[in-house]
């Protein structure tokens, strides 16, 4: 997979914990999720959730813990999509 | 210097209808709320009927951000939401603030989390898929989940309390409320009571043997108080919500009012003298009538009309004895008096609130709602209040006050008493 392929599935990912639909069209990888998309701190951990079921891959919690803009979420996602595969 | 405390919003999400214009159209025509469960049948439940509020799930996104609905499980949470968010609306106030509402608190009553919502929590921790479970377990399964759904949506800055007293929840959260204002310490309190009786609690009760298994052929007919055929209580569910004000802060803004609330009293009997666990103790239930009204300042023989708790057990008897020993009235002398379980069933903590809500109705638009399923009131029942005093049409009557009574598990009481507004 792609980074952009992975950019257009993340936003699936993140839009049901994000208000701002326009915002979430629009993100690059310089994106925060918490300053920029307002996302709940808490619901960083749904996210994860979601993506590990999503892409079948598990995110330990130190890699998790990297995931705080587009960018880190698709290298740690990316990461794990290679090593799955 | 004792405040006045009034009402000026209501909203409820009752078996027999949601929102204000359905449920008083509902009490009017005397329309029950209990249906038939097939799922209790496939369970083996001895009582297979409930109480349950024609809900859609989706008319929450009317109610709270997308954000929010999504990941939400808890019924109770749900119901308690939208009652209140409905009492806010009808009190005249809009949902949205930047800054938090520091003079308005939430007192909102219930019994338990949603045990439906933890049996997937439960499945997956045994499965050992704790990883799973995500952020948003905790905030439903906290007894405070309603309460903090509630003041988040609207911003309160005031005290917030999560109340708990079996089936005299909801008339309690008032009571709370209403002292809360009354004292000072709150100018407006969105006060409430929410339940789901979801299959694991209902089946505790059916347990029990405390609930009405020989009417499942015909549900509407199910909930019976005061009757001969009287065999249990129907399990129902629900909330209901108000919005209690400082007099004068509601007159300063020009809110409508529906009703004043005069005081009350919340007590209990000890588990002592005949109360136990799961009974009331009469010299505890007659104190705290006595005291609600001693409170209000109002005399027995000014109560119009009482809001009973009467669930359709054997104990509906000793409550109407313990009314007529209270207020020093029986006969054609004792007060009207319905009970709103006859077609709702026993909402159980949200009993009080939606119970609250039904009588500010009656005295608001003037009428007497009839005790359905009444065909064969229990004799001992019709000595102590008289015939004429039980209602089983829609009776055209003014209202002035009412005492509105609820007993709980645990041998506790709360009781209101609630009037006209007159200023």
């Amino acid at each position: 997979m792609t980074r952009q392929e992975i950019l257009s599935e993340l936003k699936k990912v993140i839009a049901p914990y994000t208000a701002n639909k326009e915002l979430l069209a629009g993100i690059n990888e310089d994106t925060d999720l918490i300053k920029d998309l307002k996302i709940n701190s808490a619901n960083l951990v749904d996210i994860i959730i979601d993506a590990e079921a999503k892409y079948k891959i598990e995110i330990d919690y130190d890699s998790a813990d990297k995931m705080i803009n587009v960018g880190t979420c698709i290298d740690v996602i990316g990461e794990r999509i290679n090593q799955a595969g | 210097m004792s405040r006045r405390v009034v009402v000026t919003g209501m909203g409820v999400v009752a078996p027999n209808g949601i929102g204000i214009p359905a449920f008083l159209k509902a009490l009017q025509t005397g329309t029950s709320g209990v249906k038939f469960v097939p799922h209790y049948r496939d369970l083996n439940f001895s009582c297979q009927v409930a109480g349950l509020p024609d809900f859609k799930w989706d008319s929450l996104a009317n109610y709270i951000s997308e954000v929010t609905l999504h990941g939400l499980k808890a019924t109770n949470i749900a119901y308690g939401l939208v009652a209140a968010l409905d009492a806010w609306a009808d009190s005249g106030m809009p949902y949205d603030t930047d800054e938090p509402r520091w003079e308005t608190g939430c007192v909102f009553g219930n019994s338990t989390s949603d045990t439906e919502a933890m049996k997937n929590v439960i499945t997956r921790v045994d499965n050992k898929e704790v990883r799973k479970l995500g952020s948003r377990v905790v905030e439903q399964a906290m007894n405070s989940g309603v309460t903090s759904y509630i003041s988040g949506r609207l911003g309160l800055g005031n005290r917030l309390i999560t109340n708990s007293a079996a089936c005299a929840t909801g008339t309690q959260a008032v009571l709370m409320a209403y002292e809360y204002i009354k004292d000072g310490y709150a100018k407006r309190i969105l006060t409430g009571s929410a339940e789901h009786v979801d299959t694991y609690v209902y089946g505790a009760f059916d347990s029990m043997r405390v609930l009405s298994r020989k009417f499942n052929d015909q549900p509407e007919n199910a909930s019976r108080p005061m009757s001969l055929t009287a065999g249990g209580f129907v399990p129902g569910s629900g909330a209901a919500a108000l919005v209690l004000e400082d007099l004068e802060f509601a007159l300063a803004r020009n809110a409508r009012i529906y009703a004043e609330v005069l005081g009350g009293s919340s007590n209990a009997g000890g588990q002592r003298g005949g109360g136990t666990m799961t009974a009331a103790n009469p010299v505890g239930v007659r104190r705290c009538i006595q005291q609600a009204l001693e409170t209000s300042g109002v005399s027995a023989a000014q109560v119009d009309l009482i809001s009973g708790h009467l669930t359709a057990t054997f104990a509906d008897k000793q409550e109407i004895q313990n009314w007529s020993d209270a207020l020093n009235r029986r006969g054609r002398d004792f007060p009207m008096v319905n009970s709103l379980k006859s077609m709702i069933g026993h909402c159980l903590s949200a009993a009080g609130s939606i119970e609250t809500v039904a009588l500010i109705l009656q005295i608001v638009h003037g009428f007497v709602h009839p005790n359905i399923n009444l065909e064969d009131p229990n004799p001992e029942i019709i000595e102590i209040t008289g015939i004429d005093n039980v209602p089983v049409q829609m009776t055209k009557k003014d209202v002035n006050i009412v005492a509105k009574a609820n007993f709980g598990f645990g041998d506790v009481n709360s009781c209101l008493i609630i009037s006209k507004f007159n200023n």
